[in-house]
C-alpha cells in the first residue's frame, strides 16, 4: 500500500482520488490551501449572484471523504523536495509521499499595468477572490472588467446582477473573436449590449488610477478615455500554476510537461488538469487545455495508470460549453474563428432570435468536423459519433434532428437549416428522421 | 471623456418604487380581507372584488418589477441571501400566518365567520361569489377553494413571466391553471348549483381519499346516471388513464401538469423550491414515509369499503371509522395542509408531495419501473455547478447523476423541468423512450 499525495483538490485532483479509491487500497491524501472541501470552481459566480449557497457548490457531502478514506489536508504546500519525496507545508509540517500527483490548477495572468495592488482591483479564480469581491461590493457603483474571455463575461454578469454599472473592455473587435467565428462573436456582443452592459470592443486598459493612493477610482484606456470605477476585474486569461516548482528538477515549459501517460520527467510524479502541458497533444488539440472536462478525464486516466492499469490519455472529440449571460453556447469538434483552407462551414442564423447553428466540414471529403451552436442545445453523443465516424454532411443534415437537445416544445429549426444548406452548398437534402428518443437510442446502438 | 453610459434606461434603482407599490397593493388586499374577517369592514361584493383586484395588482405588479425590465433568462438573483428565501425572519412569519390560517380553516371555521343560518366575516365576504356560481351561501371550503385558485392563477402568471423563454414551463403552468380553475373550482361548484354531486374529475384516489367512503359512493349512486359516470370515471382514472399516461410520460402528467397540490407548489411555492433537503438522510426518510402512508391509505380504504359492504364496524379488529377519521385528520388535513403548504417557506414547496402523498407514491413506483420517462444527461457537458440539485423541489441530487453522465430515473421526480431550465450548460432533457425501459436507470453512459 503506497501513500499517494495529490496536490490540489480541484476537479482533476478529486477525480484522481476517487478513482484511485475505486481501484485500490492505497492511502490517499488530498491537499489544498484554498478550501478544505472540493467545490465547483465553475459555479463561483452563482454564489455571488445569490443563486446558490456555498455548500451547494460542493458536489459531495462532507462525509464522503471519510467514508472513502480520502484524507483531507487543508494547508498550503510551501515547497516540494522531489529527491526526498516529501512536501513541506506552510505550517512547517512535512508530508512524505510514495507517488505524487500535481494538480495545482491555474492562476490568473497579471498584466503589466501600474496600480494593480490598489484596493478594488481583483480577479476571479480562487475562493479568496470571491471573498474579496464580496467585501468590496457595497462600495462599488461602477465596475470595469478588463478582458473578454469566459471569466470576464461571468464577472460582468455577476456585478450586473447586483445592480452595478458594468463596462466590459475587450481587445478584439467582438466578444471572444479569437475563438468564435465572427457571426457568432457578433451575436454574443449584441447580447451583451442588450443586457445593458457598456461593452467596449477594441479597448485595452493602459493605466489604473486612484484618488487616494489606496483604492481604484478609474482606469484609462489606450485611446485615452477614462472610466470611473470602484472595482476593476482583470480577466486577461489564466496560466498553469507552477511557480512553486520554478527551481526544481521538474521539466516545465508553460506548464508541467507530461507524456501521454501524464508522467512528468521525475519518477513517481504525475501532473494533471490545468497545470499540465502535454508534450505530444493530439492533432488539432492544444497542449494546455484549461477546462473542467479535461481535468476530469486526466484525473481518471492517471488513477488507472497509478493503479496498474496503464492507460494513455485520450481526450476524445473536443467539446465545450458556456453561457454568456442568457445565451448558451456549445461546441463539438473543431471550429475555428476562420475556416482553414480545407474546411468549409454551413451557417444558419435565426432571423430575429439569438440562435445559430454552424456545421464545419471537409471540402474534399464532405466529412463533418465540427458543430458550433448558439442558443441551441445539441446532443453530445450524437455529434461525437458523427465526427469520430466521419459522417458526411448530407447524412448529418438529413438526420440532424437526432442531435436536438432543447427542452420539449422547442421550435424545430431543422427545415430552416436545410434550406440554408441548399442555398449555401447546393446539396439536395431531405429530412428523414423525425425526432424521438427511440431513434437516438437506435442510432447509438448501431 | 468620462462616462459609464449604461445602455439600459431602467437602472435597477429606478424601479424599486414599483416593488414597494406592488407590495403595498398586495398587503392592502389581504388586509382588507382580514378587516372583513375581524368585522371591521362589512362583507359585500364590492369588498370582495376590491380585495381580489388589489391582490392581483400586487402580484402582477411585483412580477413586472422583477421581470419586465430584464431580458428573459434564469433570474434567481439574491434568492439565497434573502430573508424569505433562506428561512429568515420573514420566512418564519409567513409560515406562522399560513399554518395559522390552515388550523383555523380546518378546526375553527367559526372564526372565519361560518354560521349555520347566516355567515359573517370572511365566509360572508365570499357569499356573493358563491351565490353567483351555485345559488348557495359560501362555506369555509368555498373560501379556501377560491383563494387557492386565485393564488395559482396569480402566481402562475408570475411564473409564466419568469420563464417566458421556456415553452415547457409555460405550457405546464397554463395547464395547472386550467385544471385548477375549470376542473377543481368552477365545474364542481356549478354542478352543485345544478343539484349534482360535487366532483373534481381530475382528482383521483388515493389523493382523493374519500372516494370510496360509504357516504360518497351513496351520494354518487343517488345522483343516477351522472353519478354512475363519476364513479366509473373515478375508477377508470385509477386503473387505466393514470397507468397509461404514466407509462407514456412519467408521473409529471399529473404532478406538475394537472394536480392542484402540485399546481400551488409550482406557482405560489416556486420561490421556496430550493429549500428542499438534498441529503441522503432525507431521501431515506422520504421512502420510508411515503410508502408507509400509502400502505395506511390502502388499509384505510379497504376497511371503509369492507364496512360499507358488510356493515361490520371492525376489520381485523380495527375500527374502520376511527381509522378513516384519523387518516383524514393526520394525513388529509394536518400533513397535506398545515405542514404541506404552511411550511413552504421553511421546508420547500413539495413536502407533502415528497413525503406524504400516496398518489405520488403509486405514480412513483410506476415511474421507476414501468415508464418511458427519464431525464437524460448530455454526455460529459456537466460542470458539477449544482444549480439543478439546488432548484429541484423534490430534493433530488440531480448533479450526482449528471456529473456521471447517467440518466435520472427517480420515483419522486415530478418532471417540473426546472433542473433542465436552470442548468447553465444545457445538460438535462426530459424525455420519453421505450427502447431501453429496463436499463434506463442503470446505464451510466459516461461513467467518469
Ligand atoms: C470563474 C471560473 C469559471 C469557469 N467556468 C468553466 C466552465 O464553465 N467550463 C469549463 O470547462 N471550465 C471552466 N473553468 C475552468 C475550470 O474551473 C478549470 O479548468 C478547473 O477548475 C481546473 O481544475 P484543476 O483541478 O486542474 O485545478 P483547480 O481547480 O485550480 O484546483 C487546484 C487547487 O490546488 C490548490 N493549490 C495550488 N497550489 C497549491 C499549493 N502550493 N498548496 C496548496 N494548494 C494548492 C489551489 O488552491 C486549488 O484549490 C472556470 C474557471 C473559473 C475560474
Ligand atoms: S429532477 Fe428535475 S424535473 Fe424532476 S423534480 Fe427535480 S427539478 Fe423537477
Ligand atoms: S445544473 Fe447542469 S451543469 Fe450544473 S450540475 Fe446540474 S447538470 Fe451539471
Amino acid at each position: 500500500m503506497a501513500h499517494i499525495c495529490i496536490l490540489g483538490n480541484g476537479i482533476a485532483g478529486v477525480t484522481a482520488a476517487r478513482h484511485i479509491r475505486k481501484l485500490s487500497e492505497h492511502r490517499i491524501t488530498l491537499i489544498s490551501g484554498e478550501a478544505s472541501y472540493f467545490f465547483s470552481r465553475t459555479a463561483l459566480m452563482y454564489v455571488y449572484m445569490g443563486h446558490m449557497a456555498w455548500k451547494d457548490l460542493e458536489p459531495y457531502p462532507r462525509t464522503f471523504w471519510q467514508d472513502n478514506r480520502i484524507e483531507i489536508l487543508y494547508d498550503m504546500v510551501a515547497a516540494v523536495d522531489f529527491e526526498e519525496k516529501k512536501m513541506i507545508l506552510a505550517s512547517g509540517r512535512s508530508v512524505h509521499y510514495d507517488q505524487l500527483i500535481l494538480a495545482t490548477g491555474s492562476v490568473p495572468v497579471r498584466p503589466e499595468w501600474p496600480g494593480q495592488n490598489l484596493r478594488g482591483v481583483g480577479k476571479l479564480y480562487h475562493k479568496q477572490d470571491l471573498e474579496a469581491l464580496e467585501s468590496w461590493t457595497p462600495q462599488v457603483r461602477q465596475a470595469v472588467i478588463a478582458g473578454g474571455g469566459l471569466i470576464g463575461i461571468e464577472l460582468a454578469e455577476m456585478l450586473h446582477s447586483r445592480g452595478k454599472e458594468v463596462s466590459l473592455l475587450i481587445r478584439e473587435p467582438a466578444y471572444w473573436a479569437g475563438v468564435l467565428p465572427m457571426p457568432e462573436a457578433n451575436l454574443v456582443s449584441r447580447h451583451i449590449l442588450r443586457q445593458g452592459i457598456d461593452l467596449r470592443q477594441g479597448h485595452q486598459v493602459r493605466e489604473i488610477k486612484s484618488h487616494d493612493g489606496e483604492r481604484v477610482s478609474s482606469i484609462v484606456t489606450q485611446d485615452g478615455s477614462e472610466i470611473d470605477c470602484q472595482y476593476l476585474g482583470i480577466t486577461i486569461g489564466v496560466r498553469p500554476n507552477i511557480d512553486l516548482f520554478q527551481n526544481s528538477p521538474l521539466e516545465m515549459d508553460r506548464g508541467i510537461l507530461v507524456d501521454s501517460f501524464l508522467r512528468t520527467n521525475l519518477p513517481d510524479v504525475y501532473a494533471i488538469g490545468d497545470c499540465a502541458q502535454l508534450k505530444n497533444p493530439r492533432p488539432g488539440r492544444r497542449s494546455v487545455e484549461a477546462v473542467w472536462y479535461t481535468g476530469r478525464m486526466m484525473g481518471k486516466t492517471v488513477a488507472k495508470t497509478i493503479c496498474g492499469h496503464s492507460e494513455e490519455y485520450d481526450p476524445g472529440i473536443w467539446f465545450n460549453s458556456a453561457k454568456f449571460f442568457d445565451l448558451e453556447y456549445q461546441v463539438y469538434g473543431q471550429v475555428s474563428p476562420v475556416d482553414p483552407p480545407s474546411i468549409a462551414s454551413l451557417y444558419w442564423q435565426h432571423p430575429n432570435e439569438e440562435k445559430s447553428i454552424r456545421i464545419c466540414y471537409d471540402k474534399a471529403s464532405q466529412e463533418v468536423t465540427g458543430f458550433n451552436l448558439m442558443g441551441i442545445r445539441f446532443r453530445q453523443e450524437i455529434c461525437d459519433r458523427w465526427i469520430s465516424q466521419k459522417a458526411n454532411l448530407k447524412e448529418v443534415l438529413s438526420s440532424v434532428r437526432l442531435a436536438f437537445f432543447d427542452p420539449e416544445f422547442y421550435r424545430d429549426h431543422a427545415p430552416q437549416l436545410i434550406r440554408a444548406a441548399r442555398e449555401q452548398t447546393g446539396l439536395d437534402v431531405q429530412l428523414t428522421r423525425p425526432w424521438t428518443l427511440n431513434a437516438v437510442l437506435q442510432f447509438m446502438k448501431k | 471623456m468620462k462616462a459609464n453610459s449604461n445602455g439600459s434606461i431602467f437602472h435597477p434603482d429606478t424601479r424599486v418604487p414599483l416593488k414597494w407599490i406592488s407590495l403595498g397593493f398586495g398587503l392592502l388586499g389581504m388586509g382588507w380581507m382580514v378587516a372583513v374577517s375581524l368585522g371591521s369592514l362589512v362583507p359585500s361584493a364590492f369588498s370582495l372584488i376590491l380585495s381580489f383586484l388589489l391582490m392581483t395588482l400586487g402580484v402582477v405588479g411585483y412580477a413586472v418589477y422583477l421581470y419586465a425590465f430584464v431580458q428573459p433568462g434564469i433570474r434567481n438573483n439574491q434568492n439565497i441571501p434573502s430573508s424569505l428565501g433562506s428561512r429568515g425572519w420573514l420566512a418564519w412569519i409567513l409560515a406562522l400566518i399560513l399554518t395559522g390560517f390552515y388550523v383555523i380553516l380546518y378546526w375553527f371555521p367559526a372564526m372565519l365567520g361560518l354560521g349555520d343560518a347566516e355567515n359573517r366575516g370572511l365566509v360572508a365576504l365570499f357569499d356573493p361569489l358563491s351565490f353567483a356560481l351555485k345559488g348557495q351561501k359560501a362555506s369555509q371550503w368555498f373560501v379556501y377553494g377560491s383563494l387557492y385558485t386565485l393564488a395559482i392563477l396569480l402566481f402562475g402568471i408570475k411564473f409564466i413571466w419568469k420563464y417566458r423563454h421556456s415553452r415547457y414551463q409555460q405550457f405546464r403552468t397554463l395547464s395547472v391553471i386550467f385544471f385548477q380553475l375549470a376542473f377543481a373550482f368552477l365545474l364542481p361548484e356549478l354542478m352543485l348549483g345544478l343539484n349534482l354531486p360535487y366532483n373534481d374529475f381530475k382528482n383521483m384516489w388515493p389523493l382523493n381519499y374519500y372516494f370510496f367512503d360509504g357516504w360518497h359512493i351513496e351520494e354518487l349512486l343517488k345522483a343516477g346516471n351522472i353519478g354512475w359516470l363519476m364513479l366509473v370515471w373515478g375508477i377508470l382514472m385509477i386503473v387505466l388513464v393514470s397507468p397509461v399516461l404514466t407509462y407514456l410520460y412519467g408521473k409529471r402528467w399529473y404532478c406538475s401538469w394537472v394536480c392542484g397540490c402540485g399546481g400551488l407548489a409550482e406557482t405560489a411555492g416556486d420561490p421556496f423550491r430550493h429549500l428542499s433537503d438534498k441529503s441522503v438522510g432525507a431521501w431515506k426518510l422520504e421512502r420510508w414515509m411515503i410508502y408507509s402512508i400509502l400502505v395506511l391509505c390502502v388499509l384505510m380504504t379497504a376497511g371503509v369499503l369492507y364496512s360499507y359492504q358488510s356493515g361490520q364496524a371492525r376489520m381485523l379488529g380495527l375500527d374502520t371509522a376511527w381509522l378513516r377519521s384519523s387518516y383524514g385528520f393526520v394525513i388529509g388535513a394536518a400533513f397535506s395542509g398545515v405542514i404541506g403548504v404552511g411550511f413552504y417557506p421553511l421546508l420547500g414547496s413539495r413536502v407533502w408531495c415528497r413525503f406524504g402523498c400516496p398518489m405520488a407514491a403509486i405514480l412513483g413506483i410506476q415511474q421507476k419501473y414501468l415508464s418511458r420517462f427519464r431525464i437524460t444527461t448530455n454526455g460529459g457537458q456537466c460542470i458539477s455547478c449544482g444549480n439543478c440539485s439546488t432548484y429541484c423541489e423534490m430534493g433530488i441530487d440531480v448533479r450526482a447523476y449528471a456529473q456521471r453522465g447517467q440518466d435520472i430515473v427517480r420515483a419522486s421526480c415530478v418532471g417540473c423541468g426546472i433542473c433542465s431550465a436552470v442548468c447553465p450548460r444545457g445538460v438535462l432533457r426530459l424525455e420519453n423512450g421505450s427502447l431501453d425501459l429496463f436499463d434506463r436507470a442503470q446505464k451510466a453512459r459516461n461513467e467518469d
